[in-house]
């Protein structure tokens, strides 16, 4: 029932409003591309409707009262103060309508909560304040960060024009990729606070809470690209974790997966340094190149080329690019007590975090290659000249 | 139902100590609800500056006046701060001038609990909002406090934690003092179902506050041990739950929902027949259908929580349950609406603005209709529907009622009429900004703005401009309502004892402005 509703609502209304969709003065919630998510905007509409007719009657007794039944026109009061008839009518009504509406809904609701015979299962990890996509069946994963771009338009007085940057705020570095017409099942959690994954045009949301994975799925009808937003707060960088989705055709997609897979995995726990060294970012960013061959020698210079952009990417939006931070919540790096002091303390906060603070461990999310290029370039950057070179091994023993 | 033989013994007036001691001594429930309504007038302004500055941000897309972590700071600090300092304040103020008043009571019956409860409030205020210039600043977790994020808060978190139980015990202390007063002190004659609209919402949401608050002042102590004492309630690695937080805390935001319009419901109950010159519609369906309001207020909590993962049978008990409370609710909408029927109506500015509150708490209600259906909800979850709906309900909502309230009795509290003209350009500026300020917001939920954001894609700032260019023009305006009431203090037209035309009821028959104390030999209630 409330699929056929639906189908009539959004073709009805569909057409009328998607165009308008893509204006600036966006006014209603989008149909979206997956059966589920049109079914919302059918009940959505429907309830939209019944409250027009409610308050068409409700308000247009008000208001031909206030205009008919007032003092100035001479009128007596009436002295009624009750009707039994009047009282039970407009109790059972509602009751109706409410039972009309509850019906649909819960069916909705059933289908949605339905994921089985799923085509894939991605994992998806919410972090302050990044995503990670773990493709689970193919084995390989990888982070998805708020693009260079909007980064540094949305720094406080960065006197660049949002306007110039297209999608702002709603681009990312590394999307997430899937099939179009697969049955998408999402694995969801998170390793620090609570976060949720909404893709409007996909259809509703998911919080990715830590320490319990919760379930969602969708399957998009149509290739395109789908944005949307993490939408619990998270903490400072909350409206800056983006979600971007392209759904590609199967036979892109296929060439897609290829290079992903073609080239090394990215499974942090378990990268060697001999080979992590150049792969690692690489494989963050752009499809794997083929295996490295030779080791690649661990040095001061590769170590601090490393990790510069490895800083900016996992630490930059506390501590800031310049290493100043926002103290007191985020501490300056530069010049810092503990970039400056023991290594050891140093290691242990890089890998565990400090509890209780807004300062998570990086030890499950980075290798021990890319922990060591980072902890070296911030003992090194901004005038911090320790001249420590941290190696992976001691990262290693350091877990 | 009204008697006349009020007594008005002004010779008792002068056994009070003076000037700063008389305040923060007084036992006197005029006294103490007239500190209640001026610290529920500060902290709306403290909030409302706050609110300015979140709009400032959101004027336009990118990062231009206040760092991200302040913004959350803002909008936690807004919501704490309307929500206990302001609204719920303010309708304890008002319970503490009007209820006596209006059951032929002397005063509250613990006139010394009155007085500590209301001086506990500025204390724990001072608590939250020092957290301000702490280093770290204030708590920005929001105003719903979730763990984990609330952990990270630093300096700020034990202060926040502190500052709500003192504001529990405030309210509750208050609410048993009320209730204590309502069901020993009405005046012979006056059985419940003759008491007032205004005490039979206040005696229910007494009730809730009893019920509700000692909850949410567990689910913050549970917090304080996770983080100081080794406790794991609320952290998966020591087999706790976060989520178990929200439903705790919503066991209690619910009821507090209906706390903050429960009493909004009993004002504009007062208020719209004595304008229509008729009887309240339906009486008896208002007492029952605020009953029933408050039971199925218990039985909610979870569509707060549509998204965080729960068994479908959950989702749906909580989507039945949800949509039940339109019915009540409705009955309400429609009871006002028949006591208007055919009524002589004028429209003095507490009628304006008790109007206003039936039609935009209306759409207020139909927003919460629409975030009822679960799976709709998975879209509006979280996003400015949401912003728009609990502010309709809020501000248009209970701040109306309230503004209603105080230009209702002004004229009982001090004798004097205030300006009408200035309170119908109050009245106009306020209702049409508040649409202007709010209305959008609907708009870019719908589009797919989250909440709690300092910064958003350009597709929304059309509508986010509209909204803070009304946000301002609204928060201006609310000057004009302190010089309305100043002014109203120092002097004025004198007003009758009965002061509007068709008011009726025990607070209407003292001497206007209402000697310190009233009613020393009870009145008769036929």
């Amino acid at each position: 029932m409330a699929r056929k509703l639906s189908a009539a609502i959004v073709a009805l209304l569909g057409t009328a409003w998607g165009p308008a969709a893509l204006a600036a003065w966006d006014l209603n919630m989008p149909p979206g591309v997956t059966d589920i998510s049109q079914e919302i905007y059918g009940l959505h509409m429907l309830i939209f409707v019944v409250c027009v007719v409610i308050a068409v009657v409700v308000f247009g007794a008000m208001i031909y009262s206030i205009f008919a039944h007032r003092k100035s026109l001479g009128v007596t009061p009436a002295t009624f103060s009750h009707s039994t008839k009047a009282e039970i009518i407009w109790t059972v009504i509602p009751i109706l309508i409410l039972v009309g509406m509850a019906v649909p809904a819960a069916e909705t609701m059933v289908r949605l909560e339905d994921s089985r015979n799923s085509d894939m299962t991605i994992k998806v990890t919410g972090f302050q304040w990044k995503w990670r996509y773990d493709y689970i069946d193919e084995g390989f994963g990888f982070f998805s960060t708020l693009d260079k771009s909007s980064n540094e338009a949305r720094q406080l007085g960065s006197g660049i024009d949002p306007n110039s940057i297209e999608n702002y705020l709603l681009e990312v570095d590394n999307p997430l990729v899937v099939p179009v017409d697969a049955k998408v099942r999402m694995l969801l959690t998170a390793a620090d606070v609570i976060h949720a994954w909404w893709v409007p045009e996909l259809g509703g949301k998911k919080d990715a809470v830590p320490g319990f994975v919760n379930e969602m799925w969708f399957q998009p009808n149509e290739p395109g690209i789908y944005r949307g937003q993490c939408a619990e707060l998270c903490g400072r960088d909350h409206g800056f974790m983006p979600i971007v989705v392209h759904v590609l055709p199967q036979d892109e997609y296929d060439e897609w997966l290829a290079g992903k897979t073609a080239g090394l995995k990215v499974e942090p726990a378990v990268m060697t340094s001999e080979v992590a060294v150049a792969a690692a970012p690489a494989a963050v960013t752009a499809p794997a190149p083929a295996p490295i061959a030779v080791p690649t020698e661990w040095s001061m210079d590769v170590a601090m080329a490393e990790g510069e952009p490895l800083y900016n990417t996992h630490c930059g939006a506390c501590h800031q690019p310049n290493g100043q931070g926002m103290p007191p919540a985020f501490p300056a790096i530069a010049g810092g007590a503990i970039a400056t002091g023991d290594i050891g303390e140093h290691i242990d906060i890089g890998i565990n975090g400090r509890p209780g603070t807004a300062m998570a461990g990086f030890g499950a999310m980075l290798s021990d290659d890319e922990l060591a290029a980072i902890i070296t370039y911030q003992r090194n950057a901004w005038g911090n000249e320790t001249g420590d070179l941290v190696e992976p091994a001691t990262i290693a023993a350091a877990r | 139902m009204s008697n006349a033989t009020a007594t008005t013994h002004d010779d008792h007036a002068d056994h009070h100590p003076t000037g700063i001691k008389r305040w923060l001594t007084t036992t006197n429930h005029k006294d103490i609800g007239t500190l209640y309504l001026v610290f529920s007038l500060l902290m709306f302004f403290l909030g409302g500056g706050m609110a300015m500055i979140i709009r400032a941000e959101l004027y336009a897309p990118g990062v231009q006046v206040v760092d991200p972590g302040f913004f959350n700071s803002m909008t936690t600090m807004h919501a704490l701060i309307m929500v206990f300092g302001a609204v719920m304040p303010a309708f304890v103020g008002l319970a503490n001038w009007m209820v006596p008043l209006m059951i032929g009571a002397p005063d509250m019956a613990l006139p010394r609990l009155n007085n500590w409860s209301f001086w506990i409030l500025p204390m724990g205020f001072s608590l939250l909002v020092i957290t301000l210039f702490l280093p770290g600043g204030a708590p920005a977790a929001g105003w719903t406090m979730y763990p984990p994020l609330v952990m990270q808060g630093g300096n700020n978190f034990p202060f926040m934690i502190f500052a709500v139980h003192l504001l529990g015990i405030s309210s509750v202390l208050g609410a048993i003092n009320i209730i204590v007063t309502i069901m020993n002190m009405r005046a012979p004659g006056m059985t419940l179902l003759k008491m007032p609209l205004f005490v039979w919402t206040w005696l229910i949401t007494a009730y809730l506050l009893i019920l509700a608050m000692p909850v949410l002042a567990g689910a913050v102590t549970m917090l304080l041990t996770d983080k100081f004492f080794g406790t794991t309630f609320f952290a998966a690695a020591g087999g706790g739950d976060p989520r178990m937080f929200q439903h705790i805390f919503w066991f209690f935001g619910h009821p507090e929902v209906y706390i903050m319009i429960l009493p909004a419901f009993g004002i504009v109950s007062q208020i719209i027949p004595t304008f229509a010159r008729k009887p309240l519609f339906g009486y008896d369906s208002m007492v029952y259908a605020t009953a029933s309001i408050a039971f199925l207020s218990f039985i909610v909590w979870a569509h707060h929580m549509f998204t965080v993962g729960m068994p479908l049978a959950g989702q749906l008990f909580f989507m039945f349950s949800t949509m039940l409370i339109a019915v009540p609710t409705g009955v309400k909408v429609f009871n006002w609406v028949a006591t208007m029927w055919k009524g002589a109506m004028t429209f003095e500015t507490p009628m304006l603005f008790a109007l206003a509150f039936v039609f935009l708490f209306t759409i207020g209600g139909f927003s919460g209709l629409m975030l009822a259906i679960a799976p709709a909800d998975l879209q509006y979850h979280d996003t400015y529907f949401v912003v728009a709906h609990f502010h309709y309900v809020l501000v248009p909502g209970a701040v109306f009622a309230i503004m209603a309230a105080v230009y209702y009795w002004l004229p009982k509290w001090t004798g004097h009429m205030y300006n009408e003209k200035l309170g119908k350009l109050h009245f106009w500026l306020s209702a049409i900004f508040v649409n202007v300020t709010f209305f959008p917001q609907h708009f870019v939920g719908l589009a797919g703005m989250p909440r709690r954001i300092p910064d958003y894609s350009t597709q929304f700032a059309d509508f986010n401009m509209v909204s803070s260019i009304g946000a301002f023009i609204f928060g201006a305006s609310q000057l004009l309502f302190v010089y309305i009431i100043y002014s109203c203090a120092k002097g004025g037209q004198k007003a009758t004892d009965q002061v509007w035309e068709g008011a009726e009821g025990l607070e209407w028959t003292v001497p206007s402005p209402a000697p310190h104390h009233t009613f020393d030999t009870p009145p008769l209630v036929k």
